[in-house]
């Protein structure tokens, strides 16, 4: 089997399965108790909250939010800051999003938020002026993701941070770094952001955590409600194998950027020199422009997607299409369609991400698959 | 072989991917996304839904066979629905499971068979095809209940030697208790009925979407004479006796829409009575036209029996003349030959003759 498709998840690595071991096994308590029991598992969790603070560059372990995973985050980033207090704050974010931050954006519309989303060039990336342009006094959250979780193209969250406070000192940036956390130094400051999302399972930890890591100071009206955990700011349980297990992942990934950025740089630039030379059609998307080095989204003209991923599959190569409706179906991609490509680019376009576990020598067995998955329908 | 399942979350489908596993076969099983609901997801209520796409996959997975949803929603608005409405439109009674098998399920989907690595295709229609002397022949299902040959009529060879029916030979009964035995959690399901696209009455749907059919117009006997309104002749079909809306006596049913002047005319029973009707889009399973002055059993719509018929050829194309008069003989619905239990062909009717 080539598992081609980290960017949807990755494997657990093992500093997380270690990590959350004993939680699983003896270590079981509610950290919100009195007693012994319950102390053990809050100074796990708040060891845990330590070093995703300083991993991701907060200025206090409480500015860690814990969430259910990268959507929740996203949800809460924006969100959060817009109802903060009963306002109506408003949003402006990009064409190219994740579903997470678009349809909280739209939700956040029907409440009566103003929303703006901004358009993309034909590389994706959004322009800082543009994203100005759509400011306006009313506007609470700028959200702009620091790469695309389709084609890996950077954005320059830094710049349209520093743009959007020019224009309005009052607005909050939020980023999606749930993609980019992986080969990517990003935190806070780096990316001039009040707030950061990122995902557990992205970077090789469990399923179903992940925090919102925010400056100091961020009123935020929480999305889910309840016993007032999280400083009121999320309320439920903590997972804390989840987050003991996040936290070792992203301390692990951080560890590992380098050698991970030179094993799938390596594994891609095998991939892509073959498949341009030897199939005919096939076209790197944004190849020219900064993307994320596990991200090789391309398509070959005249192949649809859904053909050639279940060819694909048949052959036990699992890779992906920029996005499946919940039954499966495989739907032309709204970042595709935001960067001006027709449908039947967009209907042709697959994505292969390389990961953790990738060795150099899986950009050519991903690159046979390929050749070998289009010679048969030619 | 390596079959392609098309499996539609029914009982039938999964057993018939069942069947193919069990005889060795390398199974893909698939559905077909043919509609969507507003938000562009599968429908959450009517047949193919989101809920029969997750039965279909459970079974797949219970089967340990690979399986995707096909995207086929732009095909089947333009090659199913588009046409269904404009068959309403034009006064037909149009039948848009056969025009998916047509266009759709044993078009594209056939089309593509070899593309996603498959040698055949397989359903779960009761129907079966057998191979005698370098020939295929389509025959009806065992279980003469659920038979479905009907809507197949418009296969030949090419399709056929590309087509597995694994469940033609079983009753409804057999293939339940078949589900049952393999623990599939399809096996208690209730029959599909309707439309798989409409959720509700048919005749909202073509109100909604192709508005034209909502014109009022008159209602008359046969005689010309006025005897009621309507709010549209989407509502009307060719034999229809209920929710005519008048009162005219001896009992009435519908003789004749007319979509162009949106008049619906009525007459009673025996005016249905037809000697005849003229077809065109006619095809024989075996190729070759059959000859002049055949004498074959007709459908004349999915749910009745055969009756005896003369197949004629003319200048103007193929008829049926009907040894005795029939009844319900609807414009739009498709005219299918028999010769005991082996359909030989079809084709639309186009009118009474």
């Amino acid at each position: 089997m080539l598992y081609l498709d980290h960017a949807a998840t990755t494997p657990v690595r093992p500093e997380a399965r270690e990590a959350m071991a004993p939680l699983l096994d003896r270590e079981f308590g509610n950290p919100s108790g009195i007693h012994a029991v319950s102390r053990r598992a809050k100074d796990l969790l708040e060891d845990a909250r330590e070093r995703i603070a300083g991993l991701l560059g907060a200025a206090h372990p409480l500015d860690v939010v814990f969430t259910g995973g990268g959507t929740e985050s996203d949800n809460l980033g924006l969100a959060g800051p817009a109802l903060a207090g009963g306002a109506r704050g408003g949003i402006v974010t990009t064409a190219v999003e994740h579903a997470a931050v678009l349809e909280t954006a739209r939700f956040l519309g029907r409440l009566g938020c103003p929303v703006a989303f901004v358009g993309v060039d034909r590389a994706g990336r959004v322009s800082p002026e543009d994203v100005v342009a759509a400011i306006d006094g009313a506007t609470r959250v700028v959200s702009v993701m620091a790469a695309n979780n389709e084609t890996g193209v950077v954005q320059p969250v830094a710049e349209v941070a520093a743009a959007a406070r020019r224009a309005s000192p009052g607005v909050l940036v939020h980023t999606d770094a749930v993609q980019a956390f992986v080969s990517r130094d990003v935190d806070l400051a780096g990316l001039g952001a009040d707030m950061l999302t990122v995902s557990s399972h992205k970077v090789g930890g469990p399923k179903g955590v992940g925090a919102l890591v925010l400056r100091p100071g961020i009123d935020l009206e929480p999305v889910i409600h309840g016993g007032g955990h999280e400083l009121g700011r999320r309320s439920g349980t903590h997972d804390v194998a989840g987050i003991v297990g996040m936290a070792a992942a992203l301390e692990a990934a951080s560890k590992d950027r380098d050698r991970f950025s030179q094993d799938v740089d390596e594994a891609r630039r095998r991939f892509e020199r073959r498949v341009i030379a030897e199939v005919p059609g096939a076209v790197i998307t944004a190849a020219g422009v900064d993307r994320l080095v596990q991200h090789s989204h391309f398509r070959i003209e005249g192949f649809d997607a859904e053909t050639l991923l279940i060819r694909l599959d048949s052959a036990g190569v699992a890779a992906a299409a920029g996005s499946a409706c919940h039954s499966g179906a495989i739907e032309v991609s709204h970042v595709l369609a935001a960067m001006g490509m027709n449908e039947s680019e967009a209907r042709s376009s697959v994505r292969f991400t390389f990961g953790w576990t990738t060795r150099p020598e899986d950009g050519d067995a991903a690159a046979d698959a390929v050749i070998a998955a289009v010679e048969g329908l030619r | 072989m390596r079959a392609l399942v098309a499996m539609s979350g029914g009982v039938d489908s999964s057993v018939a991917a069942a069947v193919m596993v069990e005889q060795g076969h390398e199974v893909v099983g698939v559905t077909l996304k043919q509609w969507e609901g507003p938000d562009g997801r599968l429908p959450t209520a009517g047949c193919c839904t989101v809920a029969d796409a997750e039965d279909a996959r459970r079974v797949a997975a219970r089967l340990g066979v690979p399986y995707y949803v096909l995207d086929y929603t732009d095909q089947f608005a333009r090659e199913v629905v588009a046409r269904f409405g404009e068959g309403y439109l034009a006064g037909r009674t149009p039948n848009p499971c056969i025009e998916c098998n047509r266009r759709v399920r044993f078009g594209a989907l056939l089309d593509r068979v070899e593309a996603l690595g498959c040698d055949v295709l397989v359903t779960g229609h009761h129907a079966r095809v057998d191979h005698v002397d370098g020939r295929f022949r389509l025959l009806a299902g065992r279980d003469s209940a659920k038979d479905q040959s009907y809507v197949l009529h418009m296969l030949g060879q090419a399709e056929l030697a590309r087509i597995v029916l694994p469940i033609g030979e079983m009753t409804k009964e057999q293939v339940r208790a078949e589900a049952k035995r393999l623990g599939l959690r399809t096996a208690t399901k209730p029959d599909s009925q309707d439309l798989c696209f409409v959720q509700g009455d048919y005749r909202d749907f073509l109100r909604e979407h192709f508005p034209d059919s909502a014109r009022p117009g008159s209602i008359v006997d046969s005689d010309g004479v006025v005897v009621g309104s309507h709010d549209g002749v989407s509502g009307f079909t060719v034999g229809q006796r209920r929710g005519l809306g008048v009162s005219v006596g001896e009992p009435r049913y519908v003789l004749r829409v007319d979509a162009a002047t949106a008049t619906v005319t009525l007459g009673p029973r025996s005016a249905l009575e037809v000697e005849g009707c003229a077809l065109d889009e006619v095809s024989f399973v075996a190729g070759a036209a059959v000859s002049d002055g055949l004498e074959v059993g007709v459908k004349v719509r999915y749910r009745s029996r055969p009756v005896p018929a003369v197949l004629r050829r003319s200048a103007a194309g193929w008829q049926i003349r009907f040894d005795r008069p029939a009844e319900g003989v609807a414009p739009g619905q498709a005219a299918v030959f028999y010769l005991d239990d082996e359909v030989l062909g079809g084709g639309t009717i186009v009118a009474a003759a």
